[in-house]
């Protein structure tokens, strides 16, 4: 992927030392442009730097990753967040992405994954962990639950495909190896079910977040 | 009226219980009709009818039910509501007692009370009854509720614990209170029946030459007396009960407190003091590590069930133990999950011969197993991007994948599917059909 200039990145973390390791790991692929310990510090350095794609750690004090996202976004739509946690209820991370967030992954990820999965997020794709996307079919698996908008509230078949390589380790090119469909259309397929995560008002969404973990 | 409608497994010898279900008063009659397989109408009009004589209906009810335990396996199931049966029966009990006490002059020589004075105990008694139902937890929660004013009955609910833990097991029937107002029309008037009933005694008792005034005004004095009592004391009782409650609330965060630094002690510390040791071995540093976050994981989260019972806590567990025998990362996912049988346990063990496959051979960090139960099937697959290896080169004589995969799934009505190129790592599908014991060697259908 050639890019004109290297992608912006900032760094939100309450921890300094995960936020040193970070940066290192991503040095050679972006260029990370700020970092912040803090929301109150993590919202004025985002709204001065206007950088590509914030990395955000879902579990912070003062309202978490959550409180971010939603200052940043009425103020700054354009920026995509990226969420990056070590281990998290469910909850949380599914409030993370219904609150803007385009994708989650997990601490740990090897860097070039990372680095990936934050130019995924760059160009306005989603970017789902193998544990999200096992907890979205679980999720939307149910057929006990009245459906109010099967655009909505369903899986088509080929998303729950897309799903279950994503959750069996597939990498996107793998996925589309597999089903013999391009990588655009497997990038198509996840962001429109990261679109129905955030919208869908499918009462397992909570229901499970309250009873499953990620990671 | 249902009897019976608990007909699960018979204990060996049958034991006499009340039924606080199907009770009208405490369930005694309903428990005993029960244990002598008789109707409980007919039970319930004997103990009517034992009324006459002497009361003694009544006594042999207030015996039984203080003796009688409340049924242990009974399903928690809120009392059927039969008010005007219950008033009746409870109106049947009171006038059978009284005749009992009232009549007890007759076969007790020197028996001091004359009736009239029963009938104003009786008169107390029923005052002190009402006031005292109020005490029930769920009247209280009702009129609370009504009247959205928590903060000013918090300090009867401290006060009458005590009557409400003896009211509610001594199953005392409960209707629901409509609102505060019922409530204090309920407390005057049970205390205005004691005081009735108490000024009644005490006039019958009074020294004749005394008139009623005097004694009334004795009573006076002395309710004054008590009432300013209440008052000195009431902010030394609040207080008490106030540190009582402090003192609950620290003990209870000191449990908790112990059990963290417990944990941290017994695990995370010993833990790291083993990294330091092995601090130039990577593979041992992440072996503890990973062994530990998963412990700590596990305890956070309180998995939901035991590796014998679910499909999804077996696979975890498999997959924790290749984790530390072998120092990978196993990314478990598992959607849905399904009680532990037998071909769950061979489609569990064959999943750990496919991981301890992958982290042997494939020279990978990370291995993904991921699992999906479905209505029918349970599907495992485990996949790393490791070497890879040429399907048709594999000897015969490699159990692993032979016996220990291929042969175990079939045995089991199951199916093993392997890919695997040199250099593009390996991916195990191992599927199973679900559920129904048709288990290998039974027919299907029979």
């Amino acid at each position: 992927m050639t890019q004109e200039r290297p992608l912006r990145v900032f760094l939100v973390d309450d921890h300094a030392m995960f936020r040193a390791g970070v940066r290192a790991e991503l040095g050679s692929h972006v260029d990370v442009v700020g970092e912040a310990g803090t929301v109150a510090e993590a919202i004025s350095g985002i709204s001065s730097l206007r950088p590509d794609v914030v990395l955000l750690d879902v579990h912070m004090p003062d309202g978490g990753g959550r409180a971010v996202i939603e200052a940043i976004r009425k103020t700054h739509p354009e920026i995509r967040f990226l969420a990056l946690s070590v281990s998290d209820a469910v909850d949380d991370v599914i409030g993370l992405i219904r609150a803007g967030a385009r994708g989650y992954v997990t601490k740990t990820i090897s860097p070039e994954q990372l680095a990936d999965a934050v130019r995924r997020v760059a160009e306005g794709d989603a970017v789902f962990s193998p544990r999200l996307a096992g907890f979205v079919l679980d999720a939307f698996a149910r057929p006990d639950a009245p459906v109010a908008d099967p655009e909505l509230d369903q899986l088509t078949n080929r998303e729950r495909e897309v799903l279950r390589l994503l959750a069996r380790g597939y990498a996107y090119k793998e996925i589309a190896k597999e089903l013999y469909i391009s990588i655009k259309t497997v990038e198509t397929h996840v962001s429109n079910v990261l679109r129905k995560l955030q919208v869908s008002n499918r009462y397992e969404l909570s229901r499970w977040a309250a009873h499953r973990r990620l990671v | 009226m249902t009897i019976g409608c608990v007909t699960s497994a018979p204990p060996a010898y049958r034991r006499l219980y009340r039924d606080p279900h199907d009770r009208v008063v405490a369930g005694v009659a309903a428990g005993l009709a029960e244990h002598l397989r008789a109707p409980v109408p007919v039970v319930r009009l004997v103990f009517v009818a034992l009324l006459a004589a002497s009361g003694f209906g009544g006594l042999l009810y207030v015996a039984l039910w203080a003796v009688v335990p409340v049924r242990p396996d009974a399903p928690r199931r809120p009392p059927r509501r039969r008010l005007a049966l219950q008033r009746l029966a409870y109106g049947a009990l009171t006038l059978g007692l009284l005749i009992l006490v009232a009549d007890a002059g007759n076969w007790l020589p020197g028996y001091p009370f004359d009736p009239v004075v029963v009938a104003l105990a009786a008169v107390v008694a029923l005052g002190a009854g009402i006031i005292w139902h109020q005490a029930d937890p769920q009247r209280r929660r009702l009129g609370r509720t009504a009247e959205a004013d928590a903060a000013a009955t918090a300090p009867r609910d401290e006060a009458t614990r005590p009557l409400t833990v003896a009211a509610a097991r001594l199953g005392v029937d409960v209707e629901p209170a409509p609102d505060r107002r019922w409530f204090f029309l309920r407390v005057t008037g049970g205390g205005l029946l004691m005081v009735v009933g108490i000024i009644g005694i005490l006039g019958f008792f009074a020294p004749q030459d005394q008139s009623l005034a005097a004694t009334l005004l004795g009573l006076l004095f002395a309710v004054l007396a008590l009432a300013g009592l209440v008052v000195a004391l009431a902010p030394v009782l609040w207080r008490m009960v106030g540190q009582l409650r402090e003192e609950r609330i620290a003990r209870i965060r000191e449990q908790e407190r112990a059990e963290v630094a417990a944990i941290v002690h017994d695990q995370v510390l010993h833990t790291l003091a083993l990294i330091q040791r092995h601090a130039n071995d990577p593979s041992s540093v992440l072996r503890l590590a990973r062994g530990q976050e998963r412990s700590l994981r596990s305890w956070l989260y309180r998995p939901a069930a035991s590796p014998n019972e679910r499909f999804a806590a077996a696979l975890e567990q498999v997959a924790g133990e290749v984790e530390d025998a072998y120092g990978i990362t196993v990314e478990t996912v598992v959607v849905g999950d399904a009680d532990h049988d037998e071909r769950v346990a061979a489609l569990v063990a064959a999943t750990r011969e496919a991981l301890v496959n992958a982290a042997r051979h494939a020279k990978v960090s990370t291995v993904s197993l991921y699992a999906e139960v479905e209505d029918d099937r349970l599907t495992v697959f485990v996949r790393d991007r490791g070497v890879g290896f040429d399907m048709s080169t594999v000897d015969n004589d490699r159990h692993g994948i032979r016996g220990s995969i291929i042969g175990r799934m079939q045995r089991h009505d199951g199916t093993a599917r392997i890919r695997s190129a040199p250099g593009e790592g390996t991916e195990v599908e191992l599927s199973i059909r679900r559920g129904a014991v048709a288990a290998t060697g039974r027919s299907d259908h029979s």
